[in-house]
């Protein structure tokens, strides 16, 4: 077993490292820069989190190497997070009650 | 290999059902260890967590009436990009830490932990006179100068509970860099403690744009 990890492990090498450290920084650049312009709310909650997605995907991909684990890793633990986040949103309707309710 | 163990336990007749059955616990269906597996379900509880926190934070954001967005460019957003800036680098150094460690190499493993117990440590100094910053401006969990008084508790219970996560991160790290140094723990300690910084890492990726960028003060 340790030997087809390290096999795996092979697979990120120190420059891809650096690639996708570089990769990072750049897009919290862009989203910094992004904060200042003057868009719409929704239009840049969905810019800046499409981003940070980009982010966390590079993160789990290379720095977490789930992209080199065994595919039944990622397939077993993924579609269950993003359904219970889903799910979690199952409330937030009502922020948008007290929202239309509120005193103006 | 675990496999192999289990065959050999069975003995005869068993041999060949341990081999292919999965469900029997025969074969390991990942291809890595029990620890490794471990941290990997632990960081999807904890995502989770983190996940309803901010989904709670955004749902009172859009329910409260005048939210305040008071962080100014200098030094609040600015304060927040070095930070992730610095975490981001821990990471990489967290990185280099886990491939020396395969490699074999100790002294470089405690070299690279170090660094990245350093860039926690440097994470933690700049969020918590941040904070007290915050504090000094007059904003308490349920209390502030500017506007809807969740404010506070949403600010500081989200970071908080990300600071509490860097803060244990630094000590779990400690502890494997001090046992590397000792000669003991394997290349896969290392790297499951990877796993965990790289996790507080990539939670930060949505705290900053949330809390801070959405919050920034444009004049």
């Amino acid at each position: 077993m340790k030997q087809t990890t390290e096999h795996a492990h092979a697979a990120g090498s120190k420059r891809l490292f650096m690639f996708v450290w570089m990769w990072l920084l750049a897009i919290t650049g862009v989203e910094v820069v992004l904060a200042y312009q003057h868009l719409e709310v929704k239009l840049m909650l969905g810019l800046l989190m499409s981003l940070s997605f980009v982010k966390g995907a590079l993160i789990i991909s290379y720095f977490m190497h789930l992209r080199y684990e065994k595919r039944s890793l990622a397939v077993t633990l993924m579609p269950a997070l993003v359904l219970i986040i889903i799910l979690l949103f199952v409330f937030f309707p009502d922020s948008l009650r007290l929202y239309e309710l509120r005193p103006r | 290999m675990a496999s192999e163990e289990v065959m050999r336990v069975g003995g005869a007749g068993f041999e060949e059902t341990a081999a292919e059955s999965s469900w029997s616990g025969g074969v390991a269906p990942y291809a890595i260890g029990s620890k490794k597996l471990g941290m990997w379900l632990f960081i999807v509880s904890d995502a989770i967590t983190f996940s309803a926190l901010l989904i709670a934070y955004s749902y009172v954001r859009v329910a409260s009436r005048a939210w305040p967005t008071p962080f100014l460019l200098w030094p609040s957003i600015a304060n927040a990009t070095v930070m992730t800036v610095v975490l981001l680098t821990s990471s990489v150094t967290m990185v280099m830490a886990v491939r020396a460690a395969r490699l074999g190499k100790r002294p470089h493993v405690v070299r690279w932990l170090l660094a990245t117990m350093l860039g926690g440590l440097a994470f933690v100094v700049l969020h918590a006179h941040e904070w007290s910053e915050l504090i000094r401006e007059g904003v308490r969990l349920f209390q502030n100068p500017w506007g809807t008084p969740l404010f506070g508790a949403a600010f500081f219970s989200l970071t908080g509970l990300h600071m509490t996560h860097v803060t244990i991160g630094v000590l779990y790290l400690g502890v494997i860099a001090a046992g590397q140094a000792r000669g003991k723990f394997t290349s896969e300690d290392v790297e499951v403690s990877g796993l965990y910084w790289h996790f507080v890492d990539l939670v930060w990726m949505f705290i900053f744009p949330l809390v801070y960028l959405m919050s920034a003060k444009t004049i």
